[in-house]
């Protein structure tokens, strides 16, 4: 299994998920996102999110997200994105 | 409501037929951008929200004009400058409500009930506007929507839709630019009412706010939805004849003609009383109003009263007066504001008694308060449910009776309707642009629709620490010859309640050498056993008979129970002791309140000559109802008597199955106040102190009856474990034992000790059912067993083996004061005894006893316990207390 370990910054969710995606095609098993640092998501990111999910979910990769803060986890939990990922403290 | 809500309210159809798939995505696409949106903004603050709304009521503000134009061009209803007037309030009246209010975390706090509420968004709103108040709607449910972090996607009425839209896209512009979430507002475009089902019942949108006609709200409420609606409006006013009348027409005028009539809480039928009603018609057409003859009337009705259907013709709704005059061919003069049309009924038989969205005001003469009222009722009921009613009026009653007899949301006082109904102007009212009508009306509120129906209100609970409390007589004298305490309470008419052995034994004599001198005394002999209600009600004829101010109750459980019921009866007659025994869960709770106000008042000495049921400290009082055939169990702390004396010298010649019957009661009351979900460290310590007492004194009591200090001490032991109970309660070997005792004819203290070792390893067993008790923290009873046997020196290093330890001493104890150990042994045979489990489980589980126990008994536990009983030794092995416990 080679996992793939990135952080993302608030300040740029949607760039660090594009550079995620480039990664994805040499992932196998799962990549890890450290979202710790996010404490709030917008439109733009959730739909970067989305999409890197669908990514991933092409390409059968499984996406962690860890350090998640609680607000976002709702924003996920509303937009009913949560059960796509798994999340580790 | 105006012209397609009036169409509306004859067709609305719940649409059903499939919408293409391309449309269907399209909706799906707005959906879950607003839900994106809605999701994202659960993160703003108070302070990001508060940012984003001042601008965008400036923004409002600054489009007033405009928006008022564009609707009155594209409806053709109204008045251009009302409408301005519409989207200020809209703005700036909301705005100044609103805008210091918490709608973000913490929004209240209540600090003396633990409460906190803490708002949570609803999500997606589905909004339907209307046409009468277009732009002024969705400016206010966009200022709502933000101040609630909520999305909402519009629905503005078709002919409406353009004005509509520019205002939801200056609001977006507004919110967006200050840090809303994109995709907060959504304007449907060229929509249909399939496009509307679709979104009313789409499993994202939270709630639909369907401001608009009938149909529309009733499709609302169809769709299984939250749904805030408002009804239908048809607005009595009543002019009664103290009312300041220059201000009832002028406000009238206003409402009626504001917006050319299109709010539908304005005035629709003025109801005049007599004396009044031609000065108040001349005040009307003196500012402007024109009065119409029968001819006139008739004309007026044919034209904007729909024959078929009895409600208003929707060309004209929001029209001027002088064009409805035009229309009808009445000759008014140019500068009329209001039609007025005299009326002499209600309902179908009179049309313009309907509602009416314009200049049109139909009047009524009453002849009495009472006819208004009723014309006014009928008004209300005739399409006005729930909506806005209305008075003028100085005369406070009136005011009252029309307020009680009016079902409106809204009823306004010396104000006009339209303007006053939309809050914030004329009253407190919230200011809104959405009427709820309550269930009169079809909706879910009467309120005007606020920021708080944008909310989901969470309410945090804190545990709240019950208040609790020791009650007890303030005076209680004990030890040898306390009985002399009786000197220092002065009386002029004194009456010695007791039983005959008591009086035989000199002991009545004892209490009366120290009975002050002067104090005319009386002795009444009552029997020895629980008191009848015939023995009460002939002592209460004493009371009264010598007029006595003290009753000195000497003897044991009964003769003290009898005179708290017969103080109690003599200082309340009108005290009825069937009601006063009604069951209760919990005594500060309870239904039934006991007399405060008193015909006459007696102090109450109890000097006790039993050592068990310490009845001289206890509110309870047990009355037997011959005639019914039952007990009836009386408790409240004004039973308690005023002065307890406990003197050993009068149970020094107590027998020795006396002193073991009541001895055992005590060491029960004690051990179940201990262990109640009662308990607190005020009655631990008396229950704790007679455990104690008891295991060391009953068996010197029993084995030696003149040994004065045991006797003392059981004495003094028997009221201190009442004094637990009395605020503690007991338990389910209560429960059980009063449940035996009645059906078998068993002593008191017998029946308790049959009963007590298989309830100690019972409550000290995990539960199978624990009883909610915001008294204590966590499940206790074998635990606190554990520290009774600590106290006892029993030994043991677990709870299990502690607890064992103490069933074991009870059961030593039991031994020596040579107690039957099991039913059995009373000669009950098995047969007998399984034919009488049904009504003993079904006694013992009315008894209110068990209420306190820690643990609830089920039928099946109450059962098991009998047997148990029954068959006697061998409990110790059934304690299976809860894991993990070491002392």
């Amino acid at each position: 299994m080679i996992a793939v370990w990135l952080k993302v910054d608030e300040e740029r969710i949607v760039q660090a998920l594009h550079e995620a995606e480039e990664k994805l095609d040499s992932v196998e098993g799962e990549v890890a996102l450290d979202v710790s640092s996010v404490r709030r998501i917008d439109p733009g990111a959730l739909r970067a999110i989305e999409e890197f999910a669908d990514i991933a979910d092409d390409k059968g990769v499984k996406v962690v997200l860890r350090g998640v803060d609680v607000g976002v986890y709702k924003v996920l939990k509303l937009v009913k994105l949560a059960s796509r990922f798994s999340f580790v403290s | 409501m105006a012209t397609h809500e009036v169409q509306e309210r004859v067709h609305f159809p719940i649409v059903t037929e499939s919408l293409s798939a391309e449309r269907i995505a399209d909706l799906e696409k707005l959906v879950s951008q607003a839900r994106a949106a809605a999701a994202v903004f659960t993160q703003f603050t108070q302070e990001d929200v508060d940012r984003i709304v001042k601008p965008m009521v400036l923004a409002g503000l600054d489009h007033a004009q405009h928006l008022a134009r564009l609707a009155v061009e594209e409806t053709r209803l109204g008045v251009m400058e009302d409408k301005v007037i519409k989207n200020m309030v809209a703005t700036e009246f909301v705005y100044n409500y609103i805008k210091d209010k918490p709608t973000v975390g913490i929004i209240r706090e209540f600090p003396e009930r633990n409460l906190v509420e803490v708002a949570e968004p609803i999500g997606v709103i589905f909004s339907i506007t209307p046409i009468t108040n277009p732009t002024s709607t969705v400016l206010f449910k966009c200022i709502m929507a933000i101040k609630t972090r909520n999305a909402v996607i519009f629905s503005p009425h078709p002919n409406a839709w353009r004005c509509c839209s520019e205002a939801v896209r200056i609001m977006y512009e507004a919110a967006l630019k200050h840090g809303a979430p994109e995709g907060v507002f959504a304007c449907l475009e060229a929509h249909t009412l399939q496009d509307n089902a679709y979104l009313m019942r789409h499993k994202d949108v939270g709630l639909i706010d369907a401001t608009g006609g009938p149909g529309a709200v009733k499709a609302a409420y169809s769709s299984g939805k939250p749904a805030l609606g408002v009804g239908p409006g048809n607005t009595p006013v009543y002019l009664e004849k103290t009312a300041d009348l220059n201000t009832a027409v002028t406000d009238i005028i206003l409402s009626k003609t504001f917006d050319n009539g299109t709010i539908c809480a304005s005035e629709q039928t003025a109801v005049i009383d007599d004396e009044i009603y031609d000065v108040v018609l001349k005040k009307f057409a003196e500012l402007g109003a024109h009065i119409c003859n029968e001819r006139e009337r008739e004309l007026l009705t044919r034209t904007v009263i729909d024959p078929t259907t009895g409600l208003m013709q929707p060309t004209a709704v929001g029209q001027k007066a002088t064009d409805i005059a035009r229309f009808a061919g009445l000759s008014v003069r140019p500068d009329t504001k209001l039609l007025i049309a005299p009326i002499q009924g209600v309902g179908r038989e009179h049309p313009l008694s309907a509602e009416k969205l314009f200049p049109v005001l139909a009047v009524y003469r009453a002849k009495s308060v009472d006819e208004a009222l009723k014309v006014c009722v009928d008004v209300n009921h005739a399409g006005g449910l729930g909506h806005t009613a209305a008075i003028f009026s100085r005369n406070e009653e009136v005011i009252r009776k029309f307020g009680e007899a009016i079902n409106a949301g809204r009823i306004l006082v010396n104000s006009p309707g339209s303007v006053g109904a939309v809050g914030g102007v004329y009253n407190d009212l919230p200011p809104t642009f959405s009427f709820g009508c309550g269930t009169g009306g079809g909706n879910s509120t009467t309120d005007n629709v606020n920021i708080y129906h944008y909310l989901n209100i969470k309410r945090v609970a804190r545990r709240t620490q019950a208040h609790m409390w020791f009650r007890v007589p303030n005076q209680i004298y004990f030890n040898m010859n306390a009985v002399e305490n009786v000197r220092q309470f002065p009386s002029r008419s004194t009456i010695i309640m007791t039983n005959p052995a008591l009086e035989k034994f000199g002991h009545v004599d004892i209490v009366r050498r120290y009975i002050p001198e002067g104090t005319h005394v009386h002795v009444s002999v009552i029997p020895d056993a629980e008191p009848e209600v015939k023995v009460v009600m002939q002592g209460v004829e004493a009371l009264n008979f010598y007029k006595a101010d003290q009753i000195i109750a000497l003897g044991g459980g009964s003769v003290i129970d009898a005179a708290k019921i017969m103080k109690l009866k003599y200082e309340s007659p009108g005290a009825d002791l069937e009601e006063l025994a009604a069951p209760f869960l919990d005594l500060r709770k309870r239904v039934i309140q006991y007399p405060t106000e008193k015909l006459n008042w007696a102090r109450l000495i109890a000097i006790s000559t039993t050592s068990g049921t310490g009845s001289e400290v206890t509110p309870f009082a047990v009355l037997t109802d011959k005639e019914r055939g039952r007990k009836v169990t009386l408790a409240d702390y004004s039973l308690s008597p005023d002065v307890a004396i406990v003197d050993p010298q009068f149970v020094m010649s107590m027998p020795q199955g006396l002193t073991a019957d009541t001895g055992i009661d005590c060491l029960t009351h004690a051990l179940e106040a201990g262990v109640s979900s009662y308990a607190s460290a005020y009655t631990d310590s008396n229950a704790m102190q007679a455990i104690r007492m008891v295991f060391k004194y009953l068996p010197i009591a029993y084995e030696h009856p003149r040994d004065e200090e045991a006797r003392s001490m059981m004495h003094n032991a028997a009221c201190i474990a009442a004094m637990a109970f009395a605020n503690a309660s007991v338990g389910v070997n209560h429960a059980l034992a009063h449940a035996f005792g009645a059906r078998f004819g068993v002593a008191h203290g017998r029946a308790n000790a049959l009963m007590l070792p298989h309830v100690i390893a019972y409550n000290a067993s995990v539960p199978t059912k624990f009883l909610p008790s915001p008294y204590q923290k966590g499940y206790i009873a074998h635990k606190k067993y554990a520290t009774i046997a600590d106290l006892l020196g029993l030994g043991g290093h677990t709870i299990d083996e502690k607890v064992k330890n103490l069933v074991a001493a009870t059961e030593q104890l039991l031994d020596q004061l040579r107690f039957p150990r099991s039913i059995a042994d009373l000669g009950i045979s098995k047969e007998e005894f399984e034919r009488a489990m049904p009504e003993l489980t079904k006694l013992a589980f009315d008894d209110p006893s068990w209420r306190s126990n820690p643990r609830m008994p089920l039928m099946s536990e109450l059962v098991d316990l009998f047997w148990k009983a029954y068959q006697g030794r061998g409990t110790t092995k059934a304690v299976n207390v809860p894991r993990q416990q070491t002392a």
